[in-house]
């Protein structure tokens, strides 16, 4: 059960651990200065959440692992997160795209994960929520500016959500390991929201003046470990300090 | 006072001396951090927990503490809980002074911030002048605690503490 578990916790946990190393990036980078903290500081919450969620999975797995090993000395198909996280920063429409897509999914994730039986990840859910909260408003917000906004905006904030809405729909398809947790009440089933995702994302894009894509098509793979193209040169940079100099702490 | 409840009488002196590294003005008792400590068999027990999950004090906080309680003769174990989530209602009356002198603005209530962090409504008053006609400038500010405003009548921007509930 503790080894089902800790992979369980892990792949939570890789979501919020590839798109803060996607948000990290921008770090200098973003449109302006205020996104540009705004940005960082959501990647700084979603690190945050991620060593908690390792910690926990460390002290499951027990033996040599620890949050460094479980974060850096993984290949590319032991990562678990979907492929909507791993999207590049073509341009701050697809930043945000991707984050309001993805913080929507995130609190009704958490929200269910408030409930779970398992006393760590109440904890976990329970503190993670309130950060949510202002990442939902944040990305919500801009979605909605852009949206509605001049022309030029809403062309490429339409483009990005186009391009985008494809990794939308593994978020809420169960992995059999999802389903396995939610059976034992301690994980979440996120087929169980998923007229709510939607419902909320459809709801912004109409406040936003942006058609909601009809595409009944959907990418997916992440949750079992295949990924886009994009991976390999994410885990290139995120673990090139633990490669070069192993067991390298701060 | 919550706060102060669960920390030993002994240690209280001791923890109060601790400042937060983000914001020196205010001690780690004042913001709430520090959610128990006792003396058991003469080594100190404390409990902290983050106010963000990633908050890069808290592994400062735990060196200041033991640093703290070493120099006054204990030796300690420092925990870090996450359970019960951090709230700004743990923020001491006296905090939210030593906020506001300092020039940040301390957090409103839940209605009254999302009104204005949305920019719906002028409600924070600036800790420069008092003036509420200030608008929103950034949701997150120089940490991921504060969103920054900025005064429209002295003209001065400013960090408000984002409630947190």
């Amino acid at each position: 059960m503790n080894k089902t578990l800790a992979a369980y916790v892990i792949q939570i946990a890789d979501n919020n651990l590839i798109l803060a190393q996607r948000l990290g990036e921008l770090c200098g980078h973003a449109a302006t200065i205020e996104t540009d903290i705004a940005l960082t500081n959501i990647s700084l919450d979603l690190f945050g959440q991620v060593r908690s969620y390792f910690q926990y999975a460390a002290s499951l797995t027990g033996a040599e692992a620890t949050e460094d090993t479980i974060a850096f000395l993984r290949v590319e198909n032991e990562y678990k997160n979907a492929l909507l996280v791993e999207q590049p920063n073509t341009d701050f429409a697809y930043v945000i795209a991707r984050q309001c897509f993805y913080d929507h999914f995130h609190l009704l994730f958490l929200q269910k994960l408030q409930h779970s039986s398992d006393e760590t990840l109440r904890a976990i859910a329970s503190k993670a929520i309130k950060e949510v909260t202002y990442h939902v408003r944040f990305s919500s917000d801009w979605l909605i500016r852009l949206g509605d906004g001049t022309e030029e905006s809403h062309n490429k904030i339409t483009q990005a959500v186009q391009d985008l809405w494809v990794y939308t729909n593994e978020l809420v398809t169960a992995a059999p390991i999802e389903i396995e947790m939610a059976d034992a009440g301690i994980g979440v089933n996120p087929e169980s929201f998923r007229d709510e995702y939607y419902g909320a994302l459809t709801s912004i894009l109409n406040e936003a003046t942006i058609p909601v894509p009809e595409q009944k098509y959907f990418q997916k793979g992440g949750k079992q470990g295949i990924h886009t193209e994009h991976m390999g040169y994410i885990l290139t940079e995120m673990q090139y300090m633990q490669r070069t100099y192993p067991n390298m702490t701060w | 006072m919550d706060n102060l409840q669960h920390i030993a009488p002994e240690l209280l002196p001791i923890l109060k001396q601790i400042a937060d590294p983000e914001i020196p003005v205010l001690s780690i008792v004042d913001m709430g951090v520090v959610r128990s400590a006792r003396i058991i068999n003469s080594e100190a027990f404390v409990e902290i927990t983050p106010t963000y999950s990633g908050c890069p004090a808290m592994d400062v906080i735990g060196d200041d503490i033991k640093k703290a309680l070493e120099k006054a003769g204990f030796s300690s174990q420092v925990k870090l809980i996450l359970s019960p989530a951090w709230t700004t209602d743990w923020i001491t009356p006296h905090g939210r002074d030593a906020l506001l002198k300092y020039g940040i603005a301390p957090p409103m209530n839940p209605d009254a911030d999302k009104s204005a962090l949305l920019g719906n409504k002028k409600v924070v008053p600036c800790p420069q002048c008092g003036s509420t006609n200030t608008v929103m400038i950034s949701q997150f500010g120089s940490t991921a605690c504060k969103a920054l405003l900025r005064c429209e009548d002295c003209k001065e921007p400013f960090d408000y503490f984002k409630c947190l509930r």
